[in-house]
Protein backbone atom coordinates (compact mmCIF):
# COMPACT_ATOMS: atom_id res chain seq x y z
CA UNK A 1 0.00 0.00 0.00
CA UNK A 2 1.34 3.38 -0.96
CA UNK A 3 0.20 6.91 -0.60
CA UNK A 4 0.41 8.20 -4.16
CA UNK A 5 1.47 11.81 -4.57
CA UNK A 6 2.29 14.37 -7.22
CA UNK A 7 4.58 17.33 -6.75
CA UNK A 8 2.86 20.71 -6.76
CA UNK A 9 4.02 23.23 -9.37
CA UNK A 10 6.80 25.42 -8.00
CA UNK A 11 4.63 28.52 -8.57
CA UNK A 12 2.04 27.14 -6.18
CA UNK A 13 4.71 26.28 -3.61
CA UNK A 14 6.16 29.78 -3.95
CA UNK A 15 2.71 31.19 -3.40
CA UNK A 16 2.19 29.21 -0.19
CA UNK A 17 5.60 30.31 1.07
CA UNK A 18 4.82 34.01 0.77
CA UNK A 19 6.29 35.94 3.65
CA UNK A 20 8.36 32.96 4.79
CA UNK A 21 11.97 33.25 3.69
CA UNK A 22 13.70 30.51 5.66
CA UNK A 23 12.59 27.00 4.85
CA UNK A 24 13.40 23.52 6.18
CA UNK A 25 12.56 20.70 3.80
CA UNK A 26 11.37 17.24 4.91
CA UNK A 27 10.91 14.24 2.63
CA UNK A 28 9.76 10.71 3.35
CA UNK A 29 11.71 7.47 2.92
CA UNK A 30 8.64 5.39 2.16
CA UNK A 31 5.86 6.35 -0.23
CA UNK A 32 7.18 9.60 -1.70
CA UNK A 33 10.57 7.95 -2.19
CA UNK A 34 8.91 5.17 -4.18
CA UNK A 35 6.92 7.58 -6.30
CA UNK A 36 9.96 9.86 -6.67
CA UNK A 37 8.11 12.84 -5.29
CA UNK A 38 9.86 13.27 -1.95
CA UNK A 39 12.93 11.05 -1.58
CA UNK A 40 16.53 12.15 -1.07
CA UNK A 41 17.04 13.27 -4.67
CA UNK A 42 13.81 15.23 -4.83
CA UNK A 43 14.52 16.93 -1.51
CA UNK A 44 17.92 18.04 -2.84
CA UNK A 45 16.35 19.29 -6.06
CA UNK A 46 13.70 21.15 -4.07
CA UNK A 47 16.36 22.86 -1.98
CA UNK A 48 17.91 24.17 -5.18
CA UNK A 49 14.60 25.32 -6.60
CA UNK A 50 13.86 27.13 -3.35
CA UNK A 51 17.19 28.93 -3.51
CA UNK A 52 16.48 29.89 -7.10
CA UNK A 53 13.29 31.61 -6.02
CA UNK A 54 15.21 33.47 -3.34
CA UNK A 55 14.51 31.35 -0.27
CA UNK A 56 17.08 30.45 2.37
CA UNK A 57 17.17 26.75 3.07
CA UNK A 58 18.12 26.08 6.70
CA UNK A 59 18.39 22.35 6.03
CA UNK A 60 16.62 19.25 4.89
CA UNK A 61 16.12 15.63 5.82
CA UNK A 62 14.23 12.51 4.82
CA UNK A 63 12.24 10.82 7.59
CA UNK A 64 12.08 7.01 7.22
CA UNK A 65 8.27 6.95 7.41
CA UNK A 66 6.85 10.40 7.90
CA UNK A 67 3.41 9.25 9.02
CA UNK A 68 4.55 7.18 12.04
CA UNK A 69 5.82 8.00 15.51
CA UNK A 70 9.50 8.13 14.52
CA UNK A 71 8.77 11.49 12.99
CA UNK A 72 8.98 13.17 16.37
CA UNK A 73 12.48 11.86 16.91
CA UNK A 74 13.76 13.00 13.53
CA UNK A 75 12.33 16.41 14.12
CA UNK A 76 14.12 16.60 17.47
CA UNK A 77 17.42 15.66 15.84
CA UNK A 78 16.99 18.55 13.43
CA UNK A 79 15.56 20.92 15.99
CA UNK A 80 18.09 23.73 15.63
CA UNK A 81 17.71 23.93 11.84
CA UNK A 82 13.96 23.74 12.06
CA UNK A 83 13.95 26.38 14.78
CA UNK A 84 15.78 28.85 12.57
CA UNK A 85 13.31 28.29 9.70
CA UNK A 86 10.03 30.13 9.21
CA UNK A 87 8.30 26.97 8.11
CA UNK A 88 8.72 23.35 7.09
CA UNK A 89 8.11 22.36 3.48
CA UNK A 90 6.90 18.78 3.47
CA UNK A 91 7.61 16.40 0.63
CA UNK A 92 5.82 13.55 2.36
CA UNK A 93 2.18 12.79 1.68
CA UNK A 94 -0.54 14.59 3.62
CA UNK A 95 -0.42 11.94 6.35
CA UNK A 96 3.17 13.00 7.02
CA UNK A 97 2.20 16.68 7.00
CA UNK A 98 -0.39 15.87 9.58
CA UNK A 99 2.08 14.00 11.75
CA UNK A 100 4.66 16.83 11.60
CA UNK A 101 2.00 19.36 12.54
CA UNK A 102 1.49 17.47 15.80
CA UNK A 103 5.05 18.29 16.91
CA UNK A 104 5.61 21.74 15.44
CA UNK A 105 4.18 25.13 16.15
CA UNK A 106 5.49 26.38 12.81
CA UNK A 107 3.53 26.11 9.58
CA UNK A 108 4.05 22.87 7.65
CA UNK A 109 3.46 23.51 3.96
CA UNK A 110 2.78 20.56 1.61
CA UNK A 111 4.92 20.47 -1.53
CA UNK A 112 3.02 17.49 -2.93
CA UNK A 113 -0.63 16.66 -3.54
CA UNK A 114 -1.85 13.36 -2.14
CA UNK A 115 -3.88 11.63 -4.85
CA UNK A 116 -4.89 8.17 -3.68
CA UNK A 117 -3.86 5.06 -1.85
CA UNK A 118 -2.53 2.67 -4.46
CA UNK A 119 -0.70 -0.55 -4.99
CA UNK A 120 2.36 -0.92 -7.16
CA UNK A 121 1.18 -3.52 -9.64
CA UNK A 122 4.38 -3.60 -11.61
CA UNK A 123 7.50 -1.51 -11.04
CA UNK A 124 6.54 2.15 -11.31
CA UNK A 125 2.86 1.47 -12.04
CA UNK A 126 0.56 2.46 -9.20
CA UNK A 127 -3.16 1.88 -9.22
CA UNK A 128 -5.98 2.88 -6.90
CA UNK A 129 -7.82 -0.30 -5.97
CA UNK A 130 -9.80 0.53 -2.82
CA UNK A 131 -11.55 3.65 -1.55
CA UNK A 132 -11.99 2.41 2.03
CA UNK A 133 -15.77 2.43 1.79
CA UNK A 134 -16.32 0.39 4.92
CA UNK A 135 -18.61 -2.22 3.32
CA UNK A 136 -16.38 -4.44 1.26
CA UNK A 137 -17.98 -5.99 -1.81
CA UNK A 138 -14.90 -7.71 -3.23
CA UNK A 139 -16.30 -11.14 -2.37
CA UNK A 140 -19.19 -10.52 -4.75
CA UNK A 141 -17.29 -8.76 -7.50
CA UNK A 142 -14.49 -11.23 -8.14
CA UNK A 143 -11.93 -9.13 -6.31
CA UNK A 144 -12.40 -6.00 -8.45
CA UNK A 145 -13.69 -3.01 -6.53
CA UNK A 146 -16.70 -1.42 -8.26
CA UNK A 147 -16.56 1.58 -5.94
CA UNK A 148 -13.04 2.38 -7.06
CA UNK A 149 -12.42 0.78 -10.45
CA UNK A 150 -15.73 2.01 -11.88
CA UNK A 151 -15.58 5.75 -12.48
CA UNK A 152 -19.13 6.21 -11.18
CA UNK A 153 -18.80 3.70 -8.35
CA UNK A 154 -21.74 1.68 -9.68
CA UNK A 155 -22.61 -1.50 -7.80
CA UNK A 156 -25.34 -3.04 -9.95
CA UNK A 157 -23.59 -3.52 -13.26
CA UNK A 158 -22.24 -1.36 -16.08
CA UNK A 159 -23.55 1.97 -17.32
CA UNK A 160 -24.21 2.43 -21.02
CA UNK A 161 -20.86 4.12 -21.53
CA UNK A 162 -18.78 0.97 -21.85
CA UNK A 163 -16.90 1.21 -25.11
CA UNK A 164 -15.21 -1.97 -26.26
CA UNK A 165 -14.58 -2.85 -22.65
CA UNK A 166 -13.15 0.59 -21.86
CA UNK A 167 -14.65 3.30 -19.66
CA UNK A 168 -16.46 6.28 -21.12
CA UNK A 169 -14.20 8.71 -19.27
CA UNK A 170 -10.92 7.37 -20.58
CA UNK A 171 -10.12 5.03 -23.47
CA UNK A 172 -7.05 3.88 -21.55
CA UNK A 173 -9.07 2.66 -18.58
CA UNK A 174 -10.81 -0.69 -18.45
CA UNK A 175 -14.51 -0.68 -17.69
CA UNK A 176 -14.64 -2.22 -14.22
CA UNK A 177 -17.89 -4.01 -14.99
CA UNK A 178 -16.50 -5.68 -18.07
CA UNK A 179 -13.68 -7.02 -15.92
CA UNK A 180 -16.02 -8.08 -13.14
CA UNK A 181 -18.37 -9.79 -15.59
CA UNK A 182 -15.54 -11.69 -17.26
CA UNK A 183 -14.07 -12.87 -14.01
CA UNK A 184 -17.36 -13.88 -12.45
CA UNK A 185 -18.17 -15.77 -15.62
CA UNK A 186 -14.87 -17.62 -15.45
CA UNK A 187 -15.62 -18.50 -11.84
CA UNK A 188 -19.13 -19.56 -12.79
CA UNK A 189 -20.55 -17.07 -10.33
CA UNK A 190 -22.55 -14.71 -12.56
CA UNK A 191 -25.51 -15.12 -10.21
CA UNK A 192 -23.68 -12.68 -7.92
CA UNK A 193 -23.95 -9.96 -10.56
CA UNK A 194 -27.66 -10.66 -11.01
CA UNK A 195 -28.28 -9.85 -7.37
CA UNK A 196 -29.73 -6.45 -6.53
CA UNK A 197 -27.30 -4.32 -4.56
CA UNK A 198 -29.18 -1.79 -2.43
CA UNK A 199 -28.01 1.82 -2.06
CA UNK A 200 -24.75 2.15 -0.16
CA UNK A 201 -24.40 3.42 3.36
CA UNK A 202 -22.11 6.42 3.12
CA UNK A 203 -21.74 6.67 6.87
CA UNK A 204 -20.52 3.24 7.93
CA UNK A 205 -18.00 5.10 10.04
CA UNK A 206 -19.01 8.65 10.76
CA UNK A 207 -16.42 10.92 9.23
CA UNK A 208 -13.76 11.43 10.49
CA UNK A 209 -13.12 7.73 11.03
CA UNK A 210 -11.79 6.77 14.43
CA UNK A 211 -10.90 3.29 15.65
CA UNK A 212 -9.78 2.39 19.16
CA UNK A 213 -8.22 -1.01 19.75
CA UNK A 214 -8.70 -2.19 23.32
CA UNK B 1 -53.90 3.84 -15.38
CA UNK B 2 -51.09 5.93 -14.00
CA UNK B 3 -50.66 8.02 -17.12
CA UNK B 4 -51.79 8.51 -20.69
CA UNK B 5 -48.49 7.05 -21.75
CA UNK B 6 -48.98 3.94 -19.62
CA UNK B 7 -52.28 3.44 -21.38
CA UNK B 8 -50.45 3.51 -24.71
CA UNK B 9 -47.78 1.05 -23.62
CA UNK B 10 -50.45 -1.30 -22.39
CA UNK B 11 -52.19 -1.21 -25.76
CA UNK B 12 -51.09 -2.79 -29.03
CA UNK B 13 -50.31 0.53 -30.61
CA UNK B 14 -46.88 1.12 -32.17
CA UNK B 15 -45.48 3.57 -29.60
CA UNK B 16 -43.76 6.78 -30.70
CA UNK B 17 -41.82 9.01 -28.35
CA UNK B 18 -39.35 11.77 -29.01
CA UNK B 19 -37.38 14.21 -26.95
CA UNK B 20 -36.68 17.89 -26.50
CA UNK B 21 -33.59 19.43 -24.99
CA UNK B 22 -33.88 22.33 -22.55
CA UNK B 23 -31.77 25.40 -23.31
CA UNK B 24 -28.62 26.56 -21.62
CA UNK B 25 -30.21 29.58 -20.02
CA UNK B 26 -33.73 30.85 -19.55
CA UNK B 27 -34.72 31.53 -23.13
CA UNK B 28 -37.24 28.73 -23.57
CA UNK B 29 -38.56 29.84 -26.95
CA UNK B 30 -37.00 27.10 -29.04
CA UNK B 31 -37.92 24.29 -26.64
CA UNK B 32 -41.48 25.56 -26.34
CA UNK B 33 -41.72 25.73 -30.12
CA UNK B 34 -40.54 22.13 -30.36
CA UNK B 35 -43.08 21.08 -27.76
CA UNK B 36 -45.82 22.85 -29.73
CA UNK B 37 -45.08 21.09 -32.97
CA UNK B 38 -44.49 17.66 -31.38
CA UNK B 39 -46.99 17.25 -28.56
CA UNK B 40 -49.89 16.06 -30.70
CA UNK B 41 -47.79 13.93 -33.02
CA UNK B 42 -46.21 11.54 -30.52
CA UNK B 43 -47.32 9.53 -27.49
CA UNK B 44 -44.92 11.23 -25.13
CA UNK B 45 -41.96 13.62 -25.11
CA UNK B 46 -38.82 13.05 -23.06
CA UNK B 47 -37.01 16.00 -21.59
CA UNK B 48 -33.30 15.38 -21.23
CA UNK B 49 -31.53 15.88 -17.90
CA UNK B 50 -28.26 17.77 -18.44
CA UNK B 51 -27.51 15.48 -21.35
CA UNK B 52 -23.84 14.62 -21.82
CA UNK B 53 -23.25 16.27 -18.44
CA UNK B 54 -23.79 19.72 -19.93
CA UNK B 55 -25.59 22.00 -17.46
CA UNK B 56 -28.95 23.21 -18.76
CA UNK B 57 -32.45 24.22 -17.75
CA UNK B 58 -33.81 21.24 -15.78
CA UNK B 59 -35.78 18.32 -17.14
CA UNK B 60 -38.43 18.95 -14.50
CA UNK B 61 -38.97 22.48 -15.88
CA UNK B 62 -39.27 21.18 -19.42
CA UNK B 63 -41.78 18.55 -18.30
CA UNK B 64 -43.93 21.19 -16.61
CA UNK B 65 -43.95 23.17 -19.85
CA UNK B 66 -45.15 20.09 -21.75
CA UNK B 67 -47.86 19.53 -19.13
CA UNK B 68 -49.00 23.13 -19.39
CA UNK B 69 -49.36 22.72 -23.12
CA UNK B 70 -51.43 19.56 -22.71
CA UNK B 71 -48.65 17.19 -23.81
CA UNK B 72 -47.43 14.01 -22.15
CA UNK B 73 -43.94 14.34 -20.64
CA UNK B 74 -41.42 11.68 -19.71
CA UNK B 75 -39.06 13.09 -17.14
CA UNK B 76 -35.50 11.89 -17.62
CA UNK B 77 -33.81 11.55 -14.29
CA UNK B 78 -30.13 10.82 -13.89
CA UNK B 79 -28.30 9.94 -10.70
CA UNK B 80 -25.31 12.11 -11.51
CA UNK B 81 -26.27 15.37 -9.86
CA UNK B 82 -28.58 14.60 -6.95
CA UNK B 83 -28.31 12.36 -3.94
CA UNK B 84 -31.22 10.15 -2.92
CA UNK B 85 -32.89 12.88 -0.88
CA UNK B 86 -32.87 15.37 -3.75
CA UNK B 87 -34.12 12.72 -6.21
CA UNK B 88 -36.97 11.74 -3.91
CA UNK B 89 -37.94 15.37 -3.34
CA UNK B 90 -37.97 16.09 -7.08
CA UNK B 91 -40.15 13.03 -7.63
CA UNK B 92 -42.64 14.28 -5.01
CA UNK B 93 -42.73 17.68 -6.68
CA UNK B 94 -43.03 16.21 -10.18
CA UNK B 95 -45.93 14.05 -9.06
CA UNK B 96 -47.69 16.98 -7.41
CA UNK B 97 -47.55 18.81 -10.74
CA UNK B 98 -48.98 15.99 -12.82
CA UNK B 99 -45.83 14.40 -14.17
CA UNK B 100 -46.40 10.64 -14.27
CA UNK B 101 -43.65 9.12 -16.42
CA UNK B 102 -40.01 8.83 -15.38
CA UNK B 103 -37.06 7.49 -17.31
CA UNK B 104 -34.39 6.32 -14.88
CA UNK B 105 -30.79 6.75 -16.00
CA UNK B 106 -27.41 6.52 -14.34
CA UNK B 107 -26.20 9.62 -16.18
CA UNK B 108 -23.05 10.38 -18.11
CA UNK B 109 -19.79 10.90 -16.26
CA UNK B 110 -19.09 14.46 -15.15
CA UNK B 111 -15.74 14.84 -16.95
CA UNK B 112 -17.33 14.36 -20.40
CA UNK B 113 -19.42 17.50 -19.88
CA UNK B 114 -18.93 21.23 -19.39
CA UNK B 115 -18.48 21.34 -15.60
CA UNK B 116 -15.49 19.06 -15.49
CA UNK B 117 -14.56 19.78 -11.89
CA UNK B 118 -18.03 19.19 -10.43
CA UNK B 119 -18.67 16.31 -8.06
CA UNK B 120 -20.37 13.34 -9.66
CA UNK B 121 -22.93 12.18 -7.10
CA UNK B 122 -24.12 8.67 -8.11
CA UNK B 123 -25.49 8.09 -4.63
CA UNK B 124 -27.96 5.79 -6.42
CA UNK B 125 -27.63 4.06 -9.78
CA UNK B 126 -30.36 3.65 -12.40
CA UNK B 127 -31.50 0.39 -10.85
CA UNK B 128 -31.62 1.75 -7.33
CA UNK B 129 -33.58 4.73 -8.67
CA UNK B 130 -36.21 2.38 -10.10
CA UNK B 131 -36.38 0.64 -6.74
CA UNK B 132 -36.57 3.99 -4.95
CA UNK B 133 -39.59 4.99 -7.02
CA UNK B 134 -41.22 1.69 -6.18
CA UNK B 135 -40.59 2.35 -2.53
CA UNK B 136 -42.11 5.84 -2.79
CA UNK B 137 -45.10 4.29 -4.54
CA UNK B 138 -45.54 1.95 -1.60
CA UNK B 139 -45.90 4.99 0.63
CA UNK B 140 -42.44 5.08 2.16
CA UNK B 141 -39.30 7.05 1.49
CA UNK B 142 -35.81 5.56 1.33
CA UNK B 143 -35.33 6.25 5.01
CA UNK B 144 -38.29 3.97 5.70
CA UNK B 145 -40.53 6.83 6.78
CA UNK B 146 -44.25 7.07 5.96
CA UNK B 147 -45.15 9.58 3.26
CA UNK B 148 -48.04 11.95 3.71
CA UNK B 149 -49.52 11.45 0.28
CA UNK B 150 -47.72 9.17 -2.08
CA UNK B 151 -46.73 9.05 -5.77
CA UNK B 152 -47.48 6.94 -8.83
CA UNK B 153 -45.20 6.75 -11.81
CA UNK B 154 -44.90 4.80 -15.02
CA UNK B 155 -41.21 3.86 -14.99
CA UNK B 156 -38.83 3.37 -17.86
CA UNK B 157 -35.15 2.73 -18.37
CA UNK B 158 -32.63 2.44 -21.17
CA UNK B 159 -30.63 -0.34 -22.74
CA UNK B 160 -27.79 -0.30 -25.29
CA UNK B 161 -28.22 -3.14 -27.80
CA UNK B 162 -24.93 -2.25 -29.55
CA UNK B 163 -22.80 -2.15 -26.40
CA UNK B 164 -19.46 -3.93 -26.58
CA UNK B 165 -19.44 -6.27 -24.75
CA UNK B 166 -23.21 -6.78 -24.63
CA UNK B 167 -23.58 -9.52 -22.00
CA UNK B 168 -22.86 -7.38 -18.91
CA UNK B 169 -25.45 -4.86 -20.18
CA UNK B 170 -28.03 -7.59 -20.48
CA UNK B 171 -27.53 -8.63 -16.87
CA UNK B 172 -28.40 -5.08 -15.88
CA UNK B 173 -31.29 -4.96 -18.36
CA UNK B 174 -32.84 -7.98 -16.70
CA UNK B 175 -32.32 -6.45 -13.26
CA UNK B 176 -34.12 -3.32 -14.46
CA UNK B 177 -37.07 -5.39 -15.63
CA UNK B 178 -37.21 -7.13 -12.27
CA UNK B 179 -37.15 -3.71 -10.63
CA UNK B 180 -40.28 -2.81 -12.57
CA UNK B 181 -39.17 -0.97 -15.72
CA UNK B 182 -42.32 -0.95 -17.85
CA UNK B 183 -40.63 0.37 -20.96
CA UNK B 184 -37.16 0.74 -22.43
CA UNK B 185 -35.88 3.33 -24.84
CA UNK B 186 -32.75 2.01 -26.50
CA UNK B 187 -29.56 3.80 -27.44
CA UNK B 188 -29.47 4.57 -31.18
CA UNK B 189 -29.73 1.52 -33.40
CA UNK B 190 -28.89 1.40 -37.10
CA UNK B 191 -27.95 -2.21 -37.72
CA UNK B 192 -31.34 -3.86 -37.97
CA UNK B 193 -29.99 -7.37 -38.10
CA UNK B 194 -28.20 -6.91 -34.82
CA UNK B 195 -31.25 -5.22 -33.34
CA UNK B 196 -33.48 -8.09 -34.46
CA UNK B 197 -31.24 -10.52 -32.65
CA UNK B 198 -31.39 -8.35 -29.52
CA UNK B 199 -35.18 -8.30 -29.82
CA UNK B 200 -35.41 -12.09 -30.12
CA UNK B 201 -33.82 -12.14 -26.67
CA UNK B 202 -35.73 -9.14 -25.24
CA UNK B 203 -39.12 -10.46 -26.33
CA UNK B 204 -38.91 -13.04 -23.56
CA UNK B 205 -39.57 -10.32 -21.03
CA UNK B 206 -42.73 -8.51 -20.10
CA UNK B 207 -41.70 -4.97 -21.01
CA UNK B 208 -42.00 -2.65 -24.01
CA UNK B 209 -38.99 -1.86 -26.16
CA UNK B 210 -38.77 1.41 -28.08
CA UNK B 211 -35.95 1.41 -30.60
CA UNK B 212 -33.75 4.51 -30.43
CA UNK B 213 -33.71 6.41 -33.72
CA UNK B 214 -31.06 9.13 -33.90
CA UNK B 215 -31.34 11.36 -36.95
CA UNK B 216 -28.18 11.37 -39.05
CA UNK B 217 -27.68 14.96 -40.15
CA UNK B 218 -24.40 14.50 -42.04
CA UNK B 219 -21.91 11.85 -43.09
CA UNK B 220 -19.42 13.39 -40.70
CA UNK B 221 -21.78 13.00 -37.78
CA UNK B 222 -22.47 9.36 -38.70
CA UNK B 223 -18.75 8.64 -38.77
CA UNK B 224 -18.10 10.54 -35.59
CA UNK B 225 -20.79 8.68 -33.71
CA UNK B 226 -19.72 5.25 -34.79
CA UNK B 227 -16.11 6.04 -33.88
CA UNK B 228 -16.63 7.95 -30.66
CA UNK B 229 -19.99 7.43 -29.03
CA UNK B 230 -20.10 4.36 -26.80
CA UNK B 231 -22.79 1.90 -27.83
CA UNK B 232 -23.47 3.42 -31.26
CA UNK B 233 -22.59 1.60 -34.45
CA UNK B 234 -23.47 3.01 -37.85
CA UNK B 235 -22.97 0.39 -40.58
CA UNK B 236 -20.69 1.38 -43.45
CA UNK B 237 -23.45 1.24 -46.07
CA UNK B 238 -25.37 3.95 -44.19
CA UNK B 239 -22.26 6.10 -43.92
CA UNK B 240 -21.71 5.60 -47.66
CA UNK B 241 -25.31 6.47 -48.38
CA UNK B 242 -24.87 9.71 -46.43
CA UNK B 243 -21.52 10.63 -47.97
CA UNK B 244 -22.86 9.93 -51.46
CA UNK B 245 -25.43 12.67 -50.91
CA UNK B 246 -24.67 16.32 -51.80
CA UNK B 247 -24.29 18.53 -48.75
CA UNK B 248 -27.58 20.37 -49.14
CA UNK B 249 -29.44 17.08 -49.34
CA UNK B 250 -27.86 15.43 -46.30
CA UNK B 251 -30.54 16.36 -43.81
CA UNK B 252 -33.27 15.14 -46.14
CA UNK B 253 -31.29 11.93 -46.57
CA UNK B 254 -31.03 11.50 -42.80
CA UNK B 255 -34.79 12.01 -42.50
CA UNK B 256 -35.35 9.44 -45.22
CA UNK B 257 -33.09 6.89 -43.49
CA UNK B 258 -34.76 7.44 -40.12
CA UNK B 259 -38.23 7.17 -41.67
CA UNK B 260 -37.27 4.06 -43.60
CA UNK B 261 -35.84 2.42 -40.47
CA UNK B 262 -38.99 3.14 -38.48
CA UNK B 263 -41.19 1.81 -41.28
CA UNK B 264 -39.27 -1.47 -41.35
CA UNK B 265 -39.34 -1.82 -37.55
CA UNK B 266 -43.08 -1.33 -37.61
CA UNK B 267 -43.85 -3.45 -40.63
CA UNK B 268 -41.81 -6.40 -39.41
CA UNK B 269 -43.07 -5.85 -35.85
CA UNK B 270 -39.49 -5.99 -34.63
CA UNK B 271 -40.20 -3.95 -31.52
CA UNK B 272 -42.99 -2.13 -29.71
CA UNK B 273 -42.23 1.37 -30.86
CA UNK B 274 -39.56 3.98 -31.44
CA UNK B 275 -37.94 6.82 -29.58
CA UNK B 276 -36.83 9.52 -32.02
CA UNK B 277 -33.87 11.70 -31.09
CA UNK B 278 -33.26 14.51 -33.55
CA UNK B 279 -30.49 16.16 -31.47
CA UNK B 280 -30.92 19.87 -32.16
CA UNK B 281 -33.18 19.36 -35.21
CA UNK B 282 -36.38 18.60 -33.33
CA UNK B 283 -38.40 20.59 -35.88
CA UNK B 284 -37.89 17.82 -38.46
CA UNK B 285 -39.39 15.06 -36.29
CA UNK B 286 -42.79 15.48 -38.01
CA UNK B 287 -40.99 14.95 -41.36
CA UNK B 288 -39.44 11.76 -40.02
CA UNK B 289 -42.87 10.54 -38.93
CA UNK B 290 -44.22 11.35 -42.37
CA UNK B 291 -41.36 9.52 -44.06
CA UNK B 292 -42.14 6.54 -41.83
CA UNK B 293 -45.76 6.61 -42.87
CA UNK B 294 -46.93 7.33 -39.31
S1 LIG C 1 -15.73 -2.40 -1.75
FE1 LIG C 1 -13.97 -1.41 -2.68
S2 LIG C 1 -13.75 0.53 -1.58
FE2 LIG C 1 -15.05 -0.78 -0.34
S3 LIG C 1 -13.61 -1.73 1.06
FE3 LIG C 1 -13.90 -3.17 -0.66
S4 LIG C 1 -12.24 -2.66 -2.08
FE4 LIG C 1 -12.38 -0.97 -0.62
S1 LIG D 1 -17.90 2.54 -18.45
FE1 LIG D 1 -17.69 0.93 -16.90
S2 LIG D 1 -16.16 1.73 -15.45
FE2 LIG D 1 -16.83 3.44 -16.69
S3 LIG D 1 -18.45 4.39 -15.49
FE3 LIG D 1 -19.46 2.94 -16.88
S4 LIG D 1 -19.61 1.02 -15.76
FE4 LIG D 1 -18.15 2.32 -14.65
Amino acid sequence: MKSITKQKPIEEIENSLQGMDKVFVIGCGTCTTLTKTGGVEQVEAMKESLQQIGKRVTGGTVIPTACDDMTEETMKENEQYIRSADCVLSMSCALGVHRMTLYLDKPVIPAVDTLFIGVEESPGYFREVCSQCGQCLLGETAGICPITACHKGLVNGPCGGTNNGKCEVDKEKDCAWTLIYNRLKEQNRLDLMRRYQPPRNHHVTLKPGIMKIE
Amino acid sequence: MISRFEEVINSDKFIVTTEVAPPKGTNLEKMLHHIDILKDKVDAINVTDHQSSVMRFPSLGGCLAIKEKGGEPIMQMTCRDRNRMALEADLLFAYSRGIRNVLCLTGDAVPVGDHKEAKGVFDLDSLQLLMAIRQLMSGKDLGGNELEGTVEFCMGAIVTPEAQPLEPQLVKFEKKIEAGAQFFQTQAIYDLENFASFMRYARKFNTKILAGIVLLSSARMAKYMTENVPGIFVPQDLIDEMSGTPKEGMLAKGIEIAGRTIAILKKEALCDGVHIMAIGREEVVPDILKAAGL
